[in-house]
């Protein structure tokens, strides 16, 4: 149990951090206060790990751990977002010592809170199967080789593609929320990414119609939070300005037909 | 018309995945089960790329190179026939993700760019960036929600396998899972199951995977008496990142694009790789680079700083080409380590990263019992004693592309439709599970589940990986046994009956510790070196004595009832070989110092190895 902290143990730094509970959705919240002992390379998970091994308050009192979802812990499954310190982002590249303390850890608000810091994000998945982003093939079977098309049109697809369906974009988007309708920029930007696709392009047409309509692209209302978010960094003001476009087209070629 | 069969696939990495698609277009639905949503899965970790001898760089490059690198690579114990039938299929594999919209690394006239990854000498390694596993997940993803949308995939997400169920006659019939928020315990029917649920990396603690891939579900399947084989063989990757929470993956294309490694010696760079493998240089397999780390820092002394790292050295390639090739995992290393690797070179060092074992399969992916089956790391078949880099991808894909089509023939052949089964057996299935989940819940001992974990992690990461030694892997052995007594003493603190984390890892917990034993013991009794697994007093492979499939099948265990749903005793391993198939490329000395016997690089085919 070398790595195991409690409050008896006070000599050395500490890490002072605040987790936000809840039961579930509905009850109430409240905020537990928590020291760790301080190592070099420490982030956000390594804090809740030391509380699954030692959950005690600040205090001294006896606690459950507190519940939280991770996997890959390299930023790229999108698993572990929470809002730490007011910024909503990925609990494993939040380092202790960029942060200020007390850090305060929340869960998304956004979304219906599952339990403590875990929220349920399947609403992003559902956007993902409205703007139908994949690609309409015949089958798995062996055709060929795919389309041609240039490595920088292939740089600039991976980058669309590197989103992790976090969330970040859309807890910090002022436009999105559980009462709107609007889609947000994760969605958004996948109708980039499949349109601009060889194979994809054939279907244009049916990702911009949910683009034109109630909770489209219009919707959008320009705050430019996503972008600073993203912890990817995909150009997201990018993508809506260019399915924007797109979809103004769409719909005077649709007024006309 | 006849009623259409539903099938079961647990786990959506790639592996799931495909099995999924390629059953939808077999006529079959499918409940997919995973406990992330599947697009969350640890596929997305995979970095470098995957394999298949495209041979677009005029390299005479053939799938028979490839399959021959690849039992070469696995140090000759793989049965060769499915091998060979993978790497025939691997560029089709390639084609088909391209056609899917994977955004590869192009070539200036626009073709697909390969990279040279380890233990082959031509650029067969197609490329998204250095996150290409995400890329190759996502695409499978979406073909998933296609076919989601269109009625044929239920998902079940955030749903845990917790067994599988057998008819009156032992074929596979159906699972129970428990959600992990509500903790519903329930059975599912399915004509035929398949496991895709990936490796055990928190066996070993920390390691490059996923804090998901407990191994928990591969580990309840063989406690069910599935046979499980090779669970020895574990790749120790030599690049990965030093961390507090886990052991971030270095990719291995950061050496395929000309990265170096090396130590300070005398005050000079020591390029100790390119010296000891002069043929391969940076280049040798895995296994080979991780023990000449370790020989370089612990026997020589020679880590940098005197810590237990080694540089792994980028800065001499332009910072532009780096961006556009690995940008991916710079910024992994950037944003944990703070240092600009086009500026300085990476600190690094080995960390467990692959389970080669898994539960045995037949060539069609069908495990020991009728009507499962197992796909991708979870399943043994492929790899042999160690993987080559940038194989993981292609065997995952291949797999489901076998267990498919496979799975549906099954289905179509059985006698009764699995919703005509009897209820008893799906209704003792839950009974059980639910009497094991209640015991769980109200454990009051005095151990805490994640200190028996962690005491686990480094047990085993300590004498169970790159180096072994018969004396240290009996009192492992016996290390485990005595965590499984305290297991038993566990106290938990949440009692809740939502979301409880806690129970879920205690449950977890006890499958994983029969699992080390799986790796331990088989690992004892392989008095050889082959592969991943090396023995310094036995230094040899033995082709002999071990050319053979370790196959553990556990036994036991005694007294379980309602009070003591897991039983008085925990039961213990047994331990058969069984002989292996090299019919295709007879098995030779594996060197890396020198060019690989009977194929030299620029060559079409390694003739002179074929019978």
């Amino acid at each position: 149990m070398e790595n195991s902290t409690s409050n008896s143990e006070q000599s050395g730094k500490m890490v002072e951090f605040h987790v936000k509970r809840q039961e579930r959705e509905g009850a109430p919240a409240h905020w537990e206060v928590f020291k760790v002992k301080w190592r070099p390379n420490l982030n956000v998970i390594a804090l809740l790990q030391d509380l699954q091994i030692n959950p005690t308050t600040a205090d001294g009192k006896q606690t459950t751990p507190p519940a939280w979802e991770a996997a890959c812990l390299e930023e790229v499954c999108g698993t572990c977002s929470m809002v730490i310190n007011g910024r909503p982002r990925q609990a494993c590249t939040a380092l202790v010592d960029q942060l200020q303390q007390p850090i305060r850890l929340e869960p998304f608000s956004k979304f219906p809170v599952i339990r403590d810091l875990i929220t349920d994000r399947s609403r992003m998945f559902e956007h993902l199967k409205k703007v139908k982003a994949w690609i309409n093939i015949d089958g798995t079977h062996d055709l060929g080789p795919g389309p041609k098309y240039s490595q920088n049109l292939a740089l600039e697809r991976y980058k669309q593609s590197e989103c992790m369906t976090c969330g970040c974009c859309l807890e910090a988007c002022p436009q999105y929320g559980p009462q709107s309708p609007f889609i947000g920029p994760q969605a958004i930007n996948q109708v980039r990414l499949f349109n601009s696709h060889p194979t994809g392009a054939t279907n244009m047409a049916e990702r911009l119609d949910p683009m034109v309509g109630e909770g489209g692209v219009t919707d959008c209302g320009d705050a430019q939070n996503c972008v600073k978010v993203c912890p990817k960094s995909i150009p997201l003001t990018e993508s809506i300005a260019v399915v924007s476009k797109q979809a103004t087209v769409y719909a005077i070629k649709k007024l006309f037909s | 018309m006849a009623k259409a069969h539903r099938l079961i696939v647990v786990g959506g990495g790639l592996a799931g995945l495909m099995t999924t698609i390629r059953a939808c277009e077999a006529g079959m639905e499918v409940d997919l089960f995973s406990v992330v949503p599947v697009k969350r899965s640890h596929s997305v970790c995979a970095q470098g790329g995957i394999n298949g001898a495209v041979n677009t760089k005029g390299e005479g490059d053939s799938p028979w190179e490839h399959f021959d690198d690849t039992v070469y690579g696995g140090d000759f114990l793989a049965n060769q026939p499915p091998v060979q039938k993978m790497c025939e299929a691997a560029p089709g594999i390639i084609y088909l993700m391209d056609r899917l919209g994977v955004p590869f690394n192009r070539t200036h006239e626009g073709f697909l760019d390969f990279r040279r990854f380890g233990g082959t000498k031509h650029h067969r390694t197609a490329f998204a960036g250095a996150s290409t596993g995400q890329q190759l997940l996502y695409a499978l993803d979406e073909q998933v929600r296609r076919f989601e949308v269109e009625g044929k995939v239920r998902k079940f997400e955030t749903w845990e396998y917790l067994g599988m169920i057998q008819d009156s006659e032992g074929r596979c019939c159906g699972i129970v899972a428990t959600h992990i928020f509500t903790m519903e315990v329930k059975a599912f029917r399915g004509a035929a199951v398949a496991l895709g649920t990936g490796g055990p990396g928190m066996v070993f603690g920390k390691s490059t995977n996923s804090i998901i891939n407990t191994g928990a579900a591969a580990a309840v399947t063989y406690l069910q008496g599935v046979k499980y084989a090779n669970g020895e063989f574990i790749q120790v990757h030599p690049t990965a990142i030093p961390g507090e929470d886990k052991l971030r993956l270095m990719s291995e294309s950061a050496r395929g694009e000309g990265g170096r490694v090396w130590v300070p010696k005398n005050g000079k760079p020591w390029y100790f790789l390119e010296e000891m493998y002069p043929a391969y240089g940076n280049l040798v397999p895995r296994d080979i680079a991780t023990r000449a780390i370790h020989k370089v820092v612990y026997d020589l002394g020679l880590g940098v700083n005197g810590q237990s790292v080694v540089y792994l050295d980028l800065s001499h390639i332009p910072a532009e080409t780096l961006r556009k090739k690995l940008g991916a995992i710079l910024e992994i290393y950037e944003k944990f380590m703070g240092d600009d690797p086009t500026r300085v070179p990476m600190k690094v060092f080995p960390a467990v990263h692959y389970s080669m074992g898994g539960l045995w399969v037949d060539y069609d992916q069908m495990t020991s019992v009728p009507g499962l089956f197992a796909v991708g790391e979870v399943d043994y078949s492929i790899h042999g004693a160690n993987r080559l880099g940038a194989n993981s991808l292609l065997s995952c894909i291949y797999a489901g592309m076998v267990a498919g089509p496979a799975m549906a023939k099954w289905a179509k052949g059985l006698k009764t439709h699995e919703q005509d089964l009897p209820s008893s057996a799906f209704d003792e299935a839950v009974k059980q599970h639910s009497q094991k989940i209640d015991f769980v819940k109200k454990m009051d001992g005095p151990e805490n589940p994640f200190v028996i974990g962690r005491e686990l992690g480094d047990w085993m990461t300590r004498n169970v990986t790159v180096v072994r030694y018969n004396d240290k892997l009996k009192a492992t052995d016996q290390k485990v046994q005595e965590l499984q007594e305290r297991w038993n003493k566990i106290g938990i603190q949440d009692r809740g009956n939502w979301t409880n984390q806690s129970v879920h890892y205690t449950r977890q917990l006890y499958s994983m510790l029969h699992l080390a034993r799986v790796i331990t013991i088989g690992a004892l009794q392989r008095d050889e070196s082959r592969g991943a697994h090396y023995k310094p007093d036995f230094p040899e492979r033995n082709d002999e004595k071990f050319m053979k499939t370790t196959i553990a099948t556990h036994k036991g265990p005694q007294g379980v009832s309602s009070e003591r749903p897991f039983g008085k005793d925990q039961g213990h391993p047994q331990f058969a070989y069984e002989a292996i198939d090299v019919s295709l490329v007879k098995p030779r000395p594996r060197k890396y110092d020198v060019d690989k016997a009977g194929s030299t690089a620029h060559t079409t085919q390694a003739q002179t190895s074929q019978h």
